[in-house]
């Protein structure tokens, strides 16, 4: 009806102030909504991403999941016989057959793997004894599990190769020794052996927990010093497609029986507080649309109430109830999409200057500026939130007032 | 020769308006009794005035006779014709096109021009194209001194200005009954006397019926017929 849009718009324009107010008021919800959800969203997967960049995405341990069951217990299932204190026998550290399972697991396509032998150290360096995790492994292999090349810092991973005794550290283990490339530390093993290792490069995977306690050397040198000839005690995997790893990772510890963890799995209570992160975010973006709703719904409504008389004076005239409730409903609607294009513009700017803030953080993963997700989705929320709230703030007071009988207001206008 | 007055006499018309026995009561714990048992014919082409002392239920009357409000007892015809069972969407219908109002605050649309709220019920029922609509609002405006004021916004008229609108409005859609609850009750004696003269030419000139409520009665005197009501009764029906 183009009578109902003049009506409309000519109120609107009439009462410029109020329209704007209004309008801004539905854009500031969805501008804030958009920047914020962009950013929790971006800082979330940023983390995500750096964890399974920089870790692998399955690892199998020299471990069981769960204990060997005693003979007692096999014996009296379920009696009432209980044995205390009972210590399990001592599994043999490392992965038994590991040729074999190696070889199997190659075959298997979309997975790469690398085996590794890990174990503690003591590093000493101008007199300052810093315990590591020290890491033998294959370079060959490990270039197809892991970013470590792309997250050299100084040095080179290739002279891992080369140089006889040579050994690359994450930045921060690196910094607590007071080390740099080039350097020689005095590297111990709880075997009791101990040689000197001359640092060939420096990593930075980002991930805190791995760059302040991990060192790689030569599986075969690391083998030597832990005391463990020919014993690998983890296979580490990567997929091409990140999804199937808690599945991957079950089927390759049924079948094997050792432990084999996803990295969801080994990341879980990471993952479970980015959770409650989730909720707590969700909770608090919500927050931030619900009261911008409010506020749409408040001056709307509030407007729209003001506006009873001329809804009374409409119907007299001889327009009818729904007629008149269109035209405060269409009110509505161009608050609500005005506001929502101008907020889309507020929150893309806003974003932009989030995004573009530097500095230095270090909690789980480093940053140096904020991570952004840009998901349209959150624009499309934003309208229905912004659009939603705008017509239901007219559509109340205007079918109200539109179901009155005119003559309650006119008497009590006069 | 007799045959053909007959057939033409306004006696066999039906009366623009008719109440019979009609009531209104406003439902609550206390109901309130706004107008009772009144019966009451009103001749096309007539003009007729209410009065009667404030609170009497002049105002709850008209909107009754207008279709405004609906009776609790009794029913009110237009033309003859029973308004009973009429629904929302016929009662819009009637008042677009066949009654005018005009209140004592004048109603007009604030952030419309004069001459665009006048164009209003032109637009709504859109009988005629808006190079029409715009002559006929122009005309309207002019037969009642208005012709200078069409781009006016109602804020920059004067009060007798501004109710001489409402009148144009009123008369946008040609509407055979006038109705006017107390058009003058914010008019000084001119102005009142103006707006008065307008509603007895609709009557007499154009043979539109106007009922008019007043508690001015020298302007009720002007009137073709007076109806009095006091305490929601009709106490003298001219
Ligand atoms: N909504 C209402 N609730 C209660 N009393 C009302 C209401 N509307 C009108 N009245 C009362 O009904 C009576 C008639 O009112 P009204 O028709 O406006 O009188 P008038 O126009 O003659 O001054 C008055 O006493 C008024 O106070
Ligand atoms: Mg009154």
């Amino acid at each position: 009806m183009m009578l109902g849009a003049d009506i409309a718009l000519t109120h609107l324009r009439g009462r410029l102030r109020q329209t704007t107010v209004s309008v801004l008021g539905v854009a500031t919800g969805v501008g804030f909504f958009i920047a914020i959800a962009a950013l929790m969203e971006g800082s979330q997967r940023d983390f995500v991403e750096k964890i399974i960049d920089a870790t692998p995405h399955i690892v199998m341990k020299d471990e069981y999941r769960d204990p060997p069951r005693q003979p007692v217990e096999r014996a009296y299932s379920g009696g009432a016989v209980d044995l205390r204190g009972v210590r399990p026998e001592e599994e043999l550290r490392g992965l038994r057959a590991a040729k074999r399972i190696l070889g199997e697991l190659r075959a298997r396509p979309g997975l790469f793997v690398a085996p590794i032998l890990r174990g503690q150290v003591v590093m000493r360096h101008g007199g300052k004894d810093v315990a590591a995790s020290l890491i033998g492994i294959e370079p060959e292999a490990e270039r197809h599990v892991s970013t470590i090349e792309e997250d050299m810092r100084g040095g080179d991973f290739d002279l891992l190769r080369t140089t006889a005794n040579g050994v690359i550290l994450g930045s921060g283990l690196a910094d607590r020794l007071g080390a740099a490339e080039g350097d020689t530390l005095s590297v111990s093993s709880s075997a009791g052996i101990a040689i000197r290792m001359k640092i060939v490069g420096v990593f930075h995977t980002g991930v805190v927990g791995i760059d302040q306690s991990e060192a790689m050397t030569l599986l075969k040198k690391a083998q030597v010093l832990l005391g463990r000839p020919n014993v690998i005690n983890r296979i580490r995997m990567k997929l091409a497609d990140i999804d199937v790893a808690r599945a991957e990772a079950a089927a390759i510890e049924a079948r094997y029986g050792y432990r084999t963890e996803s990295w969801e799995e080994a990341n879980e209570s990471i993952l479970e507080v980015l959770f409650i992160r989730n909720v707590i975010i969700y909770t608090v973006v919500g927050a931030i649309l619900i009261v911008a709703a409010f506020g749409i719904f408040n001056i709307i409504s509030t407007v729209t109430f003001e506006k009873s008389r001329d809804i009374a004076i409409l119907k007299s005239l001889g327009f009818r109830a729904a007629e008149v409730r269109s035209i405060f409903v269409l009110e509505g609607l161009i608050v609500g999409l005005a506001g929502t294009v101008l907020g889309w513009a507020f929150g893309y700017g806003l974003s932009r200057v989030l995004g573009s803030i530097k500095f230095e953080v270090q909690s789980f993963t480093d940053m140096t500026r904020l991570p952004l997700y840009e998901w349209p989705g959150f624009y499309a929320i934003a309208a229905a939130f912004a659009i939603g709230s705008a017509v239901l703030a007219a559509w109340i007071p205007a079918s109200r007032a539109a179901r009155l009988n005119p003559v309650d207001i006119i008497r009590g206008a006069a | 020769m007799i045959e053909t007055a007959a057939a033409k006499a306004p006696a066999i018309e039906a009366p623009a308006i008719e109440a019979r026995g009609v009531g209104r009561t406003l439902p609550g714990p206390v109901p309130v009794t706004l107008v009772r048992d009144v019966d009451l014919t009103i001749a096309t082409g007539s003009f007729c005035t209410i009065i009667g002392p404030s609170g009497s239920g002049k105002s709850s009357l008209l909107y009754l006779l207008g279709l405004l409000d609906r009776p609790t007892e009794g029913e009110i015809l237009l033309d003859g014709t029973a308004t009973g069972d009429l629904d929302e969407g016929d009662l819009a219908r009637i008042r677009l096109t066949k009654l005018g109002f005009v209140f004592q605050f004048h109603f007009l649309l604030p952030e419309f021009t004069v001459l665009g709220n006048v164009m209003i019920p032109m637009r709504r029922l859109a009988r005629i194209d808006e190079e029409a609509r715009h002559a006929r609002a122009a005309e309207l405006l002019a037969s009642l001194g208005l012709e200078s004021e069409g781009a006016k916004r109602p804020d920059q008229l004067s009060g007798g200005q501004r109710q001489r609108v409402a009148v144009a409005r009123a008369l946008a859609n040609d509407p055979a009954i006038v109705l006017a609850d107390e058009p003058t009750g914010n008019l000084d004696t001119h102005n009142a006397d103006i707006v008065f003269e307008i509603f007895a030419a609709l009557a007499h000139e154009e043979g539109k019926t106007v009922v008019a409520v007043t508690h001015n009665a020298e302007l009720a005197a002007r009137a073709d017929r007076r109806i009095e009501i006091v305490d929601g009764r009709i106490t003298d029906s001219g």
